[in-house]
């Protein structure tokens, strides 16, 4: 499936053209995506370290994401709102962009990593909510998470290096 | 030595030619910066949060202080080392512009800010919580929040604001 035209439709579009042309508007789009990516990315290892047995051990699991998942989910729509809009200003080229496309292959596997453990690691949790070292599968789904999440950062910033200025 | 001056020599040494000369550097380097952002950033807006009643209210601010303030001070100690690296290999850039110079004002600013938030839980973890001083940590809470906000924001400006012309 070719999606050039929704791309190419995305760079001309009213949005995407004001994004690339007004020269103050990409950054400050831009700081918001950064600041709000680095409060999804540290939120998500408050839970990953916690699924691991390392820190947070004294407070159950399941208070923990009831805490910190609803705000990973308002900063994460912010996210996904400016990743956008920046998206748009360049759209073709980003969809050719090896670390573009790395970075949105980890964000999916980051998200079928967590309906797994919803869907089926956490059923049971009451049986170790409030231990300090969830069991292994838990800790696996810790580890994996903190891991994607880290290379989601890593190839979000070597994107900025492998685009050439429009 | 005017600033500029230093900024030339700095980038004249051995080590400011190795940064600049290979270029893997600068993006790990920044790449690790960031992740470290997010540890400080979470770690702040938790504690804020907590402190403003948006979060964890049936847990007492002093296990958010304990569990979280502790992590900002050996995470900026790597931010300071991996800044440090960044500055050596583009002085010009960093350290003659605005925003980078906007930016460790605010800095010192949101660690004075960390500092009077941790002082008083050494002694009473509950410092927080007692009646008199609720609305202080607020208020503190919010310029906290702001303050952390704007380092994030000065610092992707600083990629826009370059006077150096590289």
């Amino acid at each position: 499936m070719d999606l050039t035209p929704l791309f190419q439709w995305l760079y001309d579009s009213p949005v995407g053209t004001a994004i690339r042309e007004n020269g103050t508007l990409f950054p400050w789009v831009e700081s918001v995506h950064v600041l709000s990516i680095t409060l999804v990315v540290g939120s998500i290892s408050i839970v990953d370290l916690r699924l691991l047995g390392i820190t947070s051990k004294s407070r159950a699991v399941s208070r923990l994401t009831g805490e910190v998942l609803p705000f990973t989910w308002v900063v994460f729509v912010l996210a996904a709102i400016t990743g956008g809009l920046l998206f748009s200003s360049n759209a073709v080229k980003y969809a050719h962009n090896t670390f573009f496309l790395a970075k949105m292959a980890l964000l999916v596997v980051a998200f079928l990593n967590m309906l797994v453990f919803h869907a089926i690691t956490s059923r049971g949790i009451e049986h170790w909510d409030a231990s300090p070292h969830p069991p292994v599968p838990a800790r696996l789904a810790g580890g994996i998470s903190l891991l994607l999440w880290i290379a989601v950062i890593v190839c979000g910033r070597w994107i900025g290096f492998t685009m050439t200025a429009f | 030595m005017t600033l500029h001056a230093f900024c030339e020599w700095l980038s004249q040494t051995p080590l400011s030619q190795i940064i600049q000369n290979i270029s893997w550097i600068i993006p790990s380097v920044q790449s690790v910066h960031i992740l470290c952002i997010a540890i400080v950033m979470s770690s702040a807006f938790m504690v804020d949060l907590r402190l403003l009643g948006v979060i964890g209210r049936d847990q007492p601010t002093a296990g958010y202080t304990s569990r979280f303030l502790t992590w900002i001070w050996p995470t900026l100690v790597v931010l300071l080392i991996s800044g440090s690296i960044l500055i050596i290999g583009e002085p010009t850039r960093s350290l003659e512009n605005p925003a980078f110079q906007t930016k460790m004002v605010l800095l010192i600013l949101a660690m004075t800010t960390t500092l009077v938030l941790q002082r008083p839980t050494f002694k009473d973890p509950a410092y927080w919580e007692l009646s008199g001083h609720r609305i202080p940590a607020r208020v503190l809470a919010v310029v906290s929040l702001l303050l952390w906000t704007g380092i994030v924001f000065a610092g992707r400006w600083i990629a826009y604001m370059n006077i150096s012309g590289d």
